[in-house]
């Protein structure tokens, strides 16, 4: 993926070149938001929310305290969960749809018409139909990755080189040692990235359902780091809600790389290119 | 122009070639397959987990009567509000996403001094799900509109401007060697070589975009909006209408779906030579 | 002993000297020397064929003279103007030395008459309406009236090779160099390729730097063979094609065509199996 060749491209220079804007970032934001104080003018937006050096301050506070740790350990419960779901559906439901025509021609259209309702439309729905809470979240979060999942992995099937196929069954291969040992592995990259994106999507679901749930209400075992943010809010420490963010993205970034490591691991043959 | 008839002559051509396979009937049976499980687990065996789902034939006669019970079918005006107003928060934000992000993709993807400094920057940000923006938004932005629009954006924002820029990437480097040697400038090849070669991967990238801002809007509406079809759901699950929920959720699927074909479709035409060069290669 | 004729109908510029190039590369820290000492004087208007196998640096002489990589050291001339050397290890692209890739560079999202027009449209010097007309003559001259419109995505391979053969003459450069181009056509297509280029050369004679693996190609083309060796590549073998211009395809079957062509396939099948028990990868 052209991302990874980006990232291996890293001189010194380059490191140097981008840390200095992040440097630059930092400054602004520091200055922006002590406005008030230094300068007697509250500068627009930026005036408004708590300075770097105060969110370092409260994250000293967060990180002794358990109840932090605590929500990241439910968010990725629930993120890793909600994935496992999807992948475990999702890949063989888009094999046998790439495989069986008919029951793509089926399957297909009704999933692209469910499709562009966005995971947390299905809310409500979720909630009023499974029995605990942390279900509902769940089932939101499996569909969030689902879609992607399932249409990644068709386009990989759909690219599969005909002449590997010609290739097998003109050395007498049967049906099944076809799939398990030229489409399977022809689709691995392709689920690989859309294990990647999913993933990102499943963030995105699993802290909005924890915001949006209130987290911890009606028998669900509540908290996350969305959950987290929130309360954050709502309780008037505006640090925190920033620290929060970060600790989202820091844990998507870790299981992002997870991911990829994982998926490395199962195409060993990428890396030669 | 004789280009534009062919192009629809094929249009025609795959329209009825479609219509012959046995493709329509199996995704009849597709649809009749969801709908019946639907009414027969709520309506007729009455399952134990679906009793307090919305019946089939109780969302249809809502959607559709003149006078619903709940206060929004095809016939109401207010209906067509929400409608309107979640669309308008879709196209400020989409907008505004494709006219920064395109650019700034174009530009890191272009040049590698640029891209050095900003998408570090970029990369620190990206993984923020934007959904934690929602405090924060609501702090920054007065209003309740403008925090629902920045979320929006923000989504759009980085999907637009990475796929833009990965799609710069992915031109084959031999077009610019070529625009060079015949004496085009930087410059000149930026607009001549890099624009063009890079829409067929903006317009999937927009399509994606658009995908993701209405996962957003919904999201924000849900959370702090009034009006709008995320408003409609989570409010009707509040009351206890649940036969609106899931009018608001087919609302949303298609309207998402035909915003997302608008971009689709704009593409095609602006890539003239894309759909001429496909059709040919059989596809 | 050059086989030019020595009359008005040569051009006076365009020569290139190449002197004692060497280029090293420094893919992952292993030095890989692709151009080992190489020499190669090109006068005005000839059609060099430069022959070796594959990955042997061939590609890698071409892009150092059209500017796309630099030298380790040596000179480059042209017309005894310095290309590039020590001090200047890389030369500038530009519209005296064209390229016609391997693949193909003609931009897909241009018309065919676009896109021969690019060259000058892009210098800005002539009028547009002078351009387009100028354009036009040389696209009917070419046999390639009635694709103008067409986008390249549209017509067969054979057709936009001419197309962006034409692109590059357009310009009036003092040399055309081409990469292998058309390796990728079958060789029905490949004869009726080699006459049309004569064809376009007599009319507009410009220095030829060829490059390909095919003897037949090389030998019906060209006025001198080069012989590479395998990487890194040096002259091996220069070969004189003393068949008289112009030339058609009953030269192929000639006497003397038999003979240049034994003489030079001892050598070229000497270094190819080198090329081969190496493991060399495609360049």
């Amino acid at each position: 993926m052209n991302l990874n060749k980006l990232k291996s491209k890293f001189s010194a220079r380059a490191t140097l070149r981008g840390l200095l804007a992040i440097v630059i970032f930092l400054l602004i934001w520091e200055v922006g938001a002590r406005s008030l104080d230094l300068f007697g003018y509250r500068v627009p937006f930026i005036g408004l929310i708590p300075p770097p050096t105060a969110v370092l301050d409260s994250w000293q506070g967060l990180i002794v305290d358990p109840s932090y740790w605590q929500s990241w350990y439910m968010s990725f419960l629930r993120v890793f969960a909600g994935f496992l779901a999807a992948m475990v559906i999702g890949i063989p439901l888009g094999l046998y749809m790439a495989i069986n025509r008919t029951f793509y021609g089926i399957a297909f259209p009704s999933f692209e018409i469910l499709r562009p309702i966005p995971p947390l439309a299905w809310v409500p729905a979720s909630i009023i139909f499974w029995p605990t809470q942390e279900m509902s979240i769940a089932f939101v979060t499996f569909l969030g990755a689902f879609y992607t999942i399932v249409i990644n992995v068709l386009g990989g099937a759909k690219s599969i080189n005909k002449q590997y196929l010609q290739a097998a069954q003109s050395m007498g291969a049967s049906q099944g040692d076809i799939f398990r040992r030229i489409v399977l592995p022809a689709t691995l990259p392709s689920i690989v990235v859309g294990s990647a994106v999913g993933m990102g999507i499943t963030w995105e679901v699993v802290v909005a359902a924890e915001m949006i749930s209130g987290g911890g209400s009606s028998g669900g075992a509540g908290g996350g780091l969305g959950f987290f943010i929130w309360s954050s809010y709502v309780g008037g420490s505006y640090e925190q809600i920033i620290v929060g963010m970060i600790s989202i993205g820091i844990a998507g970034f870790i299981s992002s790389e997870l991911l990829r490591q994982l998926g490395g691991f199962f195409t060993p043959w990428l890396k030669t290119r | 122009m004789s280009q534009s008839n062919t192009t629809m002559n094929l249009t025609m051509y795959r329209i009825s070639s479609w219509l012959k396979s046995p493709k329509p009937y199996l995704m009849f049976i597709g649809f009749g397959c969801v709908l019946s499980f639907w009414y027969f687990s709520v309506e007729v065996w009455k399952l134990p987990r679906f009793q307090d789902m919305p019946a089939l034939t109780e969302v249809f006669t809502e959607w559709f009567s003149e006078d619903p019970y709940y206060g929004l079918s095809v016939y109401t005006p207010e209906y067509y509000k929400h409608i309107g107003i979640s669309l308008r928060r879709i196209a400020y934000a989409f907008f505004l996403a494709t006219a920064l992000g395109v650019p700034l993709g174009l530009f890191l993807g272009w040049s590698q001094k640029l891209r050095e400094y900003i998408f570090p920057l970029f990369e620190l940000f990206r993984p923020i799900p934007v959904l934690a923006w929602v405090p924060l938004a609501i702090i920054i932005f007065s209003g309740s509109e403008t925090p629902v629009i920045f979320l929006t954006f923000l989504a759009s924002f980085f999907a637009t401007t990475l796929n833009t820029m990965l799609g710069v990437e992915s031109i084959d480097e031999e077009y610019s060697r070529a625009a060079y040697c015949l004496g085009a400038s930087r410059w000149q090849t930026f607009v001549h070589v890099v624009v063009p070669g890079a829409m067929p991967f903006i317009f999937t990238g927009l399509q994606i975009s658009i995908g993701v801002a209405w996962f957003s809007l919904v999201a924000g509406e849900m959370v702090s909006g009034q009006y709008g079809l995320g408003y409609i759901i989570n409010t009707a699950y509040i009351m206890v209408q649940y036969s609106q929920i899931v009018i608001g959720m087919i609302t949303l699927g298609i309207i998402g779906y035909t915003t997302s074909a608008m971009v689709r479709v704009a593409g095609d035409y602006m890539m003239q030579w894309r759909v001429r060069e496909l059709a040919l290669s059989g596809d | 002993m050059s086989t030019l004729p020595k009359d008005d109908s040569m051009p006076t510029t365009g020569a290139i000297r190449i002197e004692d190039v060497v280029k090293v590369y420094d893919p992952d820290g292993a030095a890989v020397m692709a151009v080992d000492h190489c020499s190669i004087d090109i006068p005005a208007g000839e059609i060099c064929m430069i022959v070796g196998p594959s990955g042997c640096g061939k590609t890698t002489l071409l892009n150092t003279i059209a500017g796309f990589h630099g030298l380790t050291s040596g000179h480059i001339y042209l017309d005894d103007e310095i290309l590039c050397g020590p001090g200047k290890e890389k030369a500038e692209p530009g519209s005296d030395r064209i390229v016609v890739f391997q693949n193909g560079a003609l931009f897909p999202w241009k018309t065919n008459l676009d896109n021969i027009a690019f060259g000058p449209m892009m210098a800005g010097k002539l009028s547009k309406s002078e351009i387009y007309d100028k354009a036009r003559k040389m696209m009917i001259d070419a046999g390639l009236e009635g694709t103008e419109d067409s986008f390249p995505g549209e017509v067969s391979s054979g057709l936009r090779r001419r197309v962006e053969i034409v692109r590059a003459l357009m310009n009036e450069p003092k040399v055309l160099l081409f990469d292998e181009p058309y390796r990728a056509l079958d060789s029905l297509t490949k004869s009726v390729m080699h006459e049309a280029l004569l064809e376009i050369y007599y009319k507009n004679k410009v220095t030829i730097f060829f490059i390909t693996h095919d003897l037949e190609e090389a030998i019906f083309l060209g006025h001198r063979l080069i012989i590479m060796s395998s990487r890194p590549c040096r002259p091996k073998k220069i070969v004189e094609v003393d068949i008289p211009h112009p030339r058609d395809y009953s030269v192929l079957t000639s006497p003397r065509f038999r003979e240049i062509m034994n003489e030079a396939k001892v050598v070229v099948n000497e270094e190819a199996r080198k090329a081969f028990e190496a493991g060399e990868k495609e360049g």
